[in-house]
């Protein structure tokens, strides 16, 4: 089974959000960037799907040299090689569209992409890219076992989750759940020393639609303060509740 | 040329968030001067769109799509789109429409943006208003493609009545094996429950409460407020609760008319994932926990002392106000 990974280089999720250059874009000064949580989850689980299935497993992303770091940290944790789509990633279309191209080129029977970055929350690459492919999707998947060309997915649904049946070839949307948070892995020094010698190999974009564009950028307006209930008094708070904020 | 709506029901009842998208796409109809057409499935009360604005309902009743499916369901609202010459495709902001949208935007190689949060600030160039980074920004975004697919998301537009009279047509979609190529297996859904992505109210659980056996109270207070439960990350990594109910910017996001968080201190993609929230209360024993700087209200107080008594004067309150 040879899977790709498609791995988003977002800000750490503790990272303060501020913009620049008149609010058009995201200010990057003193933010570190990291693999996209819901990628990391994914890229766990294919190195599970590597160790027991094994697996031929390479990772993929659009986006510009300052992306490379994060990829040596995906081939520190276990990837075999990485791909570099040299483009801007501005917009979920475009880089399903070059994905796609990664995807028919290497020929990969399993694609997992995280169900969205935790940056611009597009929620929509992995979705585009199976539709372009023709390839069968799950979305907010929890669980992925595969046995030969069939794949049983279990995705989140609203109030519960959902088992379904599908077959390779395959594209998942994947968040935490397809590994639990303690199987992550940290790069040892022995992973970090070999991911040098691996190939990050870079190709250039292909045409493509660009459907969408990010012209203005903006925080949401500050809290006022708390109003604090003395906790003897919680007839006060469920008076607010209902006059004020009426919401109860 | 129309709007297109894809109006989402549970059982054949109409999800409330199916009269919001309605709502919206009136608002965009206005705009861009056009009609509100709505695509149903399986639904049993297709006039009760009229009165979110909706003027034409293609109601598609077929066996094979009782069941959701992301593919077959993105197709068919594909072929209306066409059919009705719709460009602008309003959707929720569910777990399945999530699932459902991409597949559309690619189907009719349109520009899709998720979690719109406004009505459209121009429609030449299309731009809408969405959240970005989890909740942190927001971003003012363009859509440069003939045909538009935008989510809205939960409780940010509300509902807006007009008195319009729905007319109702049967929509035969063309289906094929193909479609179905990915199957239901299982559904294991909690029924009769409120759930995070359509409470109005959620209660939520930190660390603070010391342990599972301490969730009562939460389930007691969610219960009398018809509220849904969530909990913190460290609550759902140590196992007190499901990951299922993990709200913040690497679990579920929250938008909810109000949020409690009790025991819970606030940290900063907790606050994220719920920051769309309208009401945010806080009850914590520390009163420099960050989660104070973020609420509307709050109780500086030991959770197992005040929660209680919250509970049961909000039993009084209900028996009062019912």
């Amino acid at each position: 089974m040879k899977i790709l990974v498609c791995i988003s280089n977002v800000p750490d999720t503790t990272s303060k959000i501020n913009f620049t250059d008149g609010d058009t874009k995201f200010d990057t000064n003193g933010v570190q960037f990291v693999i996209n949580p819901n990628d990391e989850f994914g890229l766990t689980r294919a190195m599970w799907f590597k160790e027991k299935q094994a697996a031929v497993v390479h990772v993929a992303t659009v986006g510009e040299a300052n992306v490379e770091p994060t990829m040596r940290k995906a081939l520190a944790i276990g990837a075999d090689e990485a791909i570099r789509v040299n483009a801007n990633p501005t917009d979920g279309y475009f880089v399903a569209q070059q994905l796609a191209e990664v995807v028919t080129k290497g020929g990969y029977d399993l694609v997992i992409a995280g169900r969205e970055s935790i940056d611009y929350n597009g929620g929509m690459v992995p979705g585009i890219l199976a539709t372009l492919l023709d390839m069968n999707f799950v979305n907010t998947c929890i669980a992925l076992e595969v046995d030969g060309s069939n794949a049983t997915a279990t995705r989140e649904i609203d109030g519960g989750k959902e088992t379904l049946s599908t077959s390779l070839p395959l594209v998942i949307g994947g968040q935490k759940g397809l590994v639990d948070e303690s199987d992550l892995r940290i790069p040892n020094m022995r992973g970090i020393m070999m991911a040098r010698k691996k190939a990050l190999n870079v190709v250039e974009a292909v045409e493509g639609i660009k459907a969408t564009m990010d012209v203005k950028f903006d925080k949401p307006e500050a809290k006022g303060s708390v109003k604090l209930v003395d906790a003897s008094n919680v007839d006060e708070l469920i008076t607010l509740l209902h006059n004020e904020a009426k919401v109860i | 040329m129309s709007v297109l709506v894809y109006t989402e029901s549970d059982n054949g009842t109409f999800k409330k968030s199916a009269y919001e998208v309605a709502s919206y796409a009136s608002e965009v109809a206005k705009q861009l001067g056009t009609t509100v057409t709505a695509i149903s499935f399986n639904a049993t009360e297709n006039e009760q769109l009229g009165t979110y604005g909706v003027s034409k309902v293609l109601s598609v009743a077929n066996e094979q799509l009782k069941t959701f499916n992301a593919k077959a369901f993105a197709n068919v609202i594909a072929e209306a789109a066409t059919s009705e010459n719709a460009q602008v495709i309003l959707v929720s902001s569910s777990a399945d429409t999530k699932f459902l949208a991409p597949i559309l935007a690619a189907k009719l190689k349109a520009g899709y943006v998720s979690n719109v949060v406004a009505a459209p600030e121009n429609t030449n160039p299309f731009t809408v208003k969405r959240t970005a980074f989890s909740n942190k920004g927001f971003a003012h975004t363009e859509i440069n493609t003939e045909h538009k697919v935008i989510g809205v998301s939960n409780n940010s537009f509300g509902l807006v009545e007009h008195n319009t009279t729905a007319s109702i047509e049967n929509f035969n979609p063309s289906l094929n094996d193909a479609l179905f190529s990915t199957k239901s297996v299982e559904i294991d859904k909690v029924v009769g429950k409120a759930t995070i992505a359509d409470a109005d109210i959620v209660v939520s659980g930190g660390r603070g409460l010391k342990g599972p056996e301490n969730w009562g109270m939460i389930e007691e207070l969610a219960d009398i407020l018809g509220a849904a439960t969530a909990c913190s990350k460290p609550v759902s990594d140590m196992g007190w609760r499901p990951h299922s109910e993990h709200v913040g910017q690497t679990g579920k996001p929250v938008a909810s008319n109000l949020y409690i968080a009790i025991g819970i201190s606030g940290a900063i993609q907790h606050l994220a994932g719920v920051s769309a929230s309208k009401t945010k209360v806080v009850i914590n024993t520390d009163a420099d926990a960050p989660f104070f700087k973020a609420a509307d209200y709050g109780i500086v107080g030991d959770a197992f002392e005040v929660v209680p008594k919250l509970i049961e004067k909000l039993k009084e309150f209900k028996a009062q106000n019912a």
